[in-house]
């Protein structure tokens, strides 16, 4: 397992090498509520940092989720189509979204660390 | 330093706020009260609950308030100048859904009116009204009323609702006799040793009843209710859920100023001769919509993907042409998939008619349907 990072919207990154797998937090599910239907991005597709990669519904609402840092999609989770619900029992783990092959890894520096998102946590709260 | 005019109006509170509190909910602001949008099983679970079990939901932010007259046709030909419904003819502990409209015909609110059960209180009308519309409502009320009929405001009644297929059975335990009302009547009893109106009736599309009763009492009742197995906390989020399910008009998505009962389809609740004498505000309209049909209409509409429409998705044809608006969409948990009400021109209302819902840029193909998307199990008597 690579190190993770994560963004003030609430989304991680797990460093896996050059390319990089994308999800929402476990906080970030949590302020959700029972997520049922996930739309991702098309393997292949080039994402800026910033840009909208996903969306995400729950009951009540959608969210967008944003690209962390650019990238090219290698692979989307597809098994969340049919259970979406996975992203609120394992957001981190098996609830993933998008794996990335990252253009530029100085963005990463940009990000918070484990500890520095638990930090941003606890100010937001 | 706080500028007077940017200091926003603090929430209000009902009286089972704190309970909701140490339950866990998540509380959010809702037509000016802090509310419970869940608790900690979250949506889904409470939605699948109440469609099994029983719902217990808070719902003392709504407005109750009474109208009192000499005697029942007075007090409800004094309501009729407001309503299109038929209150005149409302038996003793009748209930009847109506709406206050303007002179145009558009909805101001939707609303509960109950006829008194008790022959000693005859001239007593309860009518409960949307929480975001009470202060309008009251004072429309109080303007339009004439001076021999009193409006008491119930500022200090909390109202509980309890829904679901084991409401009847639970409550019965308190009010004898509950689980042999019949749908939309309603009565004053004694829960337990303590006073309440209750009411068979509710806004989930199941069996249920309303329970109003004094603020200082309603945590006791709360508890006991909770204090059965069957019986579970539910917030808002859930509320919501289970009556878009159940095809109904939600005031400030299908229902507003500029729509018609017809348009919103609930011209169920003007009876015949109310559609015949006119005598209440918008009647021009009414009565053209009546022998015209409406030029809009509200529809239930079945997205053929997981992918759910809101509130505010263009509705088109085929070939691209706008013809509504999406009002009300998520994801039903019963029907287990998404579903959603709009309003689409009346040429392109009729049932099976296919369509393009517009999310996100995407034409979603969706398919207009009868409602309710879950059939409706009230207890008829």
């Amino acid at each position: 397992m690579g190190e993770t990072k994560y963004t003030e919207d609430h989304e991680y990154i797990r460093i896996e090498g050059d390319v990089v797998v994308v999800g929402i937090s476990d906080y970030a599910q949590s302020q959700l509520g029972d997520v049922v239907f996930v739309e991702l991005p098309k393997a292949g597709k080039k994402l800026a940092k910033g840009e909208e990669a996903a969306v995400v519904e729950s009951v009540k609402a959608a969210s967008e989720v944003y690209a962390p840092v650019s990238g090219e999609v290698l692979e989307v989770n597809a098994a969340l189509e049919a259970q979406p619900g996975t992203i609120n029992e394992d957001p981190e783990g098996t609830g993933w979204f998008i794996k990335l092959k990252l253009s530029d890894a100085s963005e990463l520096s940009g990000l918070m660390s484990e500890a520095d998102y638990k930090t941003y946590l606890a100010s937001i709260h | 330093m706080s500028e007077p005019e940017t200091t926003p109006i603090p929430l209000r509170h009902t009286p089972l706020h704190d309970r909701h509190v140490s339950l866990g909910a998540r509380m959010v602001g809702f037509a000016g009260y802090d509310m419970p949008v869940q608790y900690k099983e979250g949506i889904l679970a409470e939605h699948l609950w109440t469609r099994a079990h029983a719902g217990l939901f808070d719902v003392s932010h709504m407005g109750q308030c009474f109208l009192i007259g000499p005697d029942h046709e007075t007090v409800a030909r004094a309501l009729e100048a407001l309503v299109p419904a038929d209150i005149v003819n409302l038996l003793p502990g009748q209930q009847r859904y109506s709406q206050f409209l303007n002179a145009e015909g558009g909805v101001m609110d939707d609303i509960m009116v109950t006829r008194s059960a008790d022959p000693a209180e005859d001239g007593t009308l309860m009518v409960v009204v949307n929480a975001g519309c009470k202060d309008t409502d009251f004072a429309h009320l109080k303007a339009h009323l004439p001076n021999h009929i009193k409006l008491i405001i119930a500022e200090h009644r909390a109202l509980l609702a309890l829904q679901g297929p084991e409401a009847a059975s639970v409550l019965a335990k308190h009010c004898a006799g509950a689980d042999s009302m019949a749908f939309m009547t309603g009565v004053s009893t004694l829960f337990d040793a303590i006073p309440v109106h209750i009411s068979r009736s509710g806004y989930s599309g199941e069996d249920g009843f309303e329970i109003s009763v004094s603020a200082a009492k309603v945590v006791v009742i709360n508890e006991r209710l909770l204090a059965h197995p069957e019986v579970k906390p539910i917030g808002l989020g859930a509320r919501d859920s289970l009556r878009l399910e159940a095809g109904l008009c939600l005031y400030g998505h299908e229902l507003d100023p500029t729509t018609s009962p017809f348009e919103a389809q609930i011209q169920w609740s003007i009876q015949k001769r109310r559609r015949q004498e006119g005598g209440f505000p918008g009647f021009e309209r009414i009565s053209r919509e009546l022998t015209e049909g409406p030029h809009r209409k509200r529809v239930g509409l079945l997205p053929e993907g997981r992918a759910p429409a809101r509130e505010g998705t263009e509705i088109t044809t085929l070939d691209g042409v706008k013809i509504g608006t999406v009002t009300s969409g998520g994801f039903g948990p019963t029907l287990n998939g998404p579903c959603a009400m709009g309003n689409v021109e009346t040429a392109h209302s009729a049932i099976g008619n296919k369509v393009y819902l517009m999310v996100r840029g995407n034409a979603m193909p969706a398919t207009i349907v009868a409602m309710p998307f879950v059939p409706h199990r009230f207890h008829r008597a």
